[in-house]
């Protein structure tokens, strides 16, 4: 369970460009679901995905998860908590160039330094259940837009996380894709992931698979839907 | 411990795979690096080695050398003199010296002429009329044994020669320039008194006297002057020092430009290289692990260039003669001797080198990477 209370952030404080990109979010996020935030573009969604994944700090209030303040952590326990437990799908995919796709996938493992013929075939592994086994000593920058989120999703698992954020992981996909990626989530939540998608697509809030979504305007909650 | 060196595996593992990701900016980097390091490491190991050298032919070398002295200028020993020496204790052998200069215009080089001290066996006395020459003089004039070399004497009369030896090439760097000859010969040819010689050497069995017969020779023989052996190394020592400093001042502007250089291209992050940071924080990477990372590229760049360096330095050195800084460290003879320095490498010397190369290039990476490494990993996101 990840408990939000009065959670805020605000960027460039006390300058002119300050921006209060979140205003006093509090939430409760269940596990063993997909839940989508859903809102248009600057409405605050990725600063609260960043904040809820340890990528970032609130300015104000508190986020705990299952219980343990992570908030207010110092940089090496939110790592390690970033690390054990949340695995990231970024919008653009942010695989590293030059590598290929099974050194992708395998990259936030290192730091761990498990046993290297255990991670590898790990890693063939999930390629494996997304499709990509085939693909796994291609070079990134050679997949299309669909095998490049397949690649970050396994790459998102591999350190075998329970909850994973996905930030418009359809932004760059066609409709066909977007529909493979969305029966992907929902293929997580079988395997006992706790899922959160930020996302104004349609396709992505309005699929079957997610369990609930919560609407964000202007840094707030707007409203909410179970489905 | 082993998990330990399992994730320095994984991190050297991702760093080669950095480096080889940009070959460009990389390789010109390892070029100018290895250039440096070779540069640095051929001067030292070229005087270290010229040092070595002298002292270990110096080492062969009577332990007080008396010349005599008239109005400063050095002037030739009454061979009388050996006996008003006569019994100073704790000298060992003493014996009279011939040996001299001689300018041989069509080479235009200085010869030494000198005649082989009966003391001193390893080297027979040609026999008359013969003469045993360095291999410096044989490259230059062209001889081999059998030859005959004629030089114009003190009385403008011919004489010549027929080389019987050419001295072996491991004493080049004292006998490039030397005519070894008999007794009678140098007399004659240098028209030069019987009753003199040219200094006289003496050995001393305890070196811990060696000052103190030094200064009874002075009280002894007022007109003497006694050089010690010890002071001859420290001469040598400190004709090379200076030497060798003056080569690493004009080497001081190269290693300026190439610590401005490895700033540049060590610290001035691309745009690519600071996302990719973004993105390693953002699965999971602490900024240890980044800096760590980061530290085996420059290391691994580093211990390249450094081992690629002082590698071409020794061969440079040692098997093409260092080439390159002959004319600066070697010396002001016509006859340059064809010196192969004894391969020879001080532990110190490369530690230093090392300190003073790898270091500063380490340092210039690892502080931009860490003013990165500690953002926030959340700009991914943006």
């Amino acid at each position: 369970m990840i408990e939000l209370r009065d959670v805020r952030k605000v960027f460039n404080q006390g300058r002119h460009n300050e921006l209060w990109a979140v205003r006093g979010v509090t939430l409760d996020l269940e596990p063993n679901r997909v839940t989508v935030l859903k809102g248009p573009s600057g409405s605050g969604k990725t600063t609260l995905l960043s904040m809820i994944g340890a990528l970032a700090r609130p300015t104000a209030g508190r986020i705990s998860l299952d219980g343990r303040l992570i908030s207010n952590l110092p940089e090496r326990f939110m790592t390690e908590v970033r690390r054990s437990t949340f695995g990231f799908v970024f919008q653009r995919f942010n695989l590293i160039r030059g590598l290929t796709v099974l050194e992708n996938v395998m990259l936030p493992a290192y730091p761990l330094a498990p046993d290297y013929g255990d991670l590898r075939s790990r890693a063939l592994g999930l390629l494996a259940q997304f499709a990509m086994e085939s693909k796994s000593a291609d070079r990134v920058e050679w997949l299309s837009g669909g095998e490049a989120q397949r690649t970050a999703i396994c790459r998102a698992l591999i350190n075998e996380p329970r909850i994973l954020i996905a930030d418009e992981p359809t932004a760059n996909l066609d409709s066909k894709l977007s529909r493979e990626l969305v029966g992907l989530l929902g293929d997580l939540l079988d395997l006992g992931k706790t899922v959160l998608v930020a996302s104004h697509d349609p396709l992505v809030f309005e699929s079957s698979r997610v369990s609930r979504v919560v609407e964000m305007r202007d840094g707030q909650l707007a409203g909410e839907s179970s489905c | 411990m082993r998990e330990w060196l399992r994730r320095q595996r994984y991190l050297i593992d991702y760093s080669l795979s950095a480096l080889a990701r940009r070959p460009g900016k990389h390789l010109g980097l390892l070029l100018v690096y290895t250039l440096i390091v070779f540069l640095l490491a051929s001067v030292m190991l070229f005087t270290q080695s010229l040092r070595r050298e002298a002292a270990l032919v110096l080492a062969e070398s009577p332990e007080i050398i008396l010349q005599r002295q008239v109005a400063g200028r050095h002037d030739l020993m009454p061979i009388a003199y050996l006996d008003k020496i006569g019994s100073i204790r704790g000298v060992g052998t003493k014996y009279g010296r011939l040996w001299g200069y001689f300018y041989d215009p069509p080479v235009r080089a200085n010869y030494t002429l000198m005649v082989p001290p009966a003391a001193a066996s390893q080297t027979a006395d040609p026999g008359p009329g013969q003469i045993a020459i360095g291999a410096g003089i044989a490259r230059t004039r062209g001889l081999a044994v059998g030859d005959y070399l004629s030089l114009r004497s003190a009385r403008g009369e011919p004489f010549s020669f027929r080389v019987a030896s050419v001295l072996s090439h491991e004493t080049e760097l004292v006998s490039s320039d030397l005519i070894l000859l008999s007794e009678d010969d140098f007399r004659r040819f240098f028209d030069f008194p019987p009753d003199r010689v040219t200094d006289i050497v003496l050995g001393v069995r305890n070196p811990l006297e060696v000052r103190k017969v030094a200064e009874k020779l002075s009280l002894a023989l007022p007109d003497t002057r006694p050089i010690l052996r010890e002071e001859i190394l420290r001469t040598y020592d400190a004709v090379f020092g200076w030497r060798q400093g003056l080569v690493f001042v004009l080497l001081g502007g190269t290693l300026l430009a190439f610590v401005i250089f490895a700033w540049d291209r060590a610290s001035g992050l691309s745009g690519e290289e600071r996302r990719e940071i973004g993105i390693l924080k953002s699965i999971g990477w602490e900024t240890g692990d980044v800096l760590r990372m980061k530290f085996w590229e420059g290391a691994i760049l580093s211990l390249i260039a450094f081992f690629f360096g002082y590698l071409l330095a020794y061969l440079h050195v040692f098997y093409l003669s260092a080439a390159l800084f002959e004319p600066v460290l070697k010396g002001w003879a016509v006859l340059y001797p064809d010196f192969r320095p004894i391969p020879f490498v001080d532990g110190l010397q490369v530690a230093t080198l090392f300190f003073f190369t790898v270091f500063p290039y380490t340092v210039a990476t690892i502080v931009p990477i860490w003013r990165a490494a500690v953002t926030d990993p959340d700009a991914v996101m943006r």
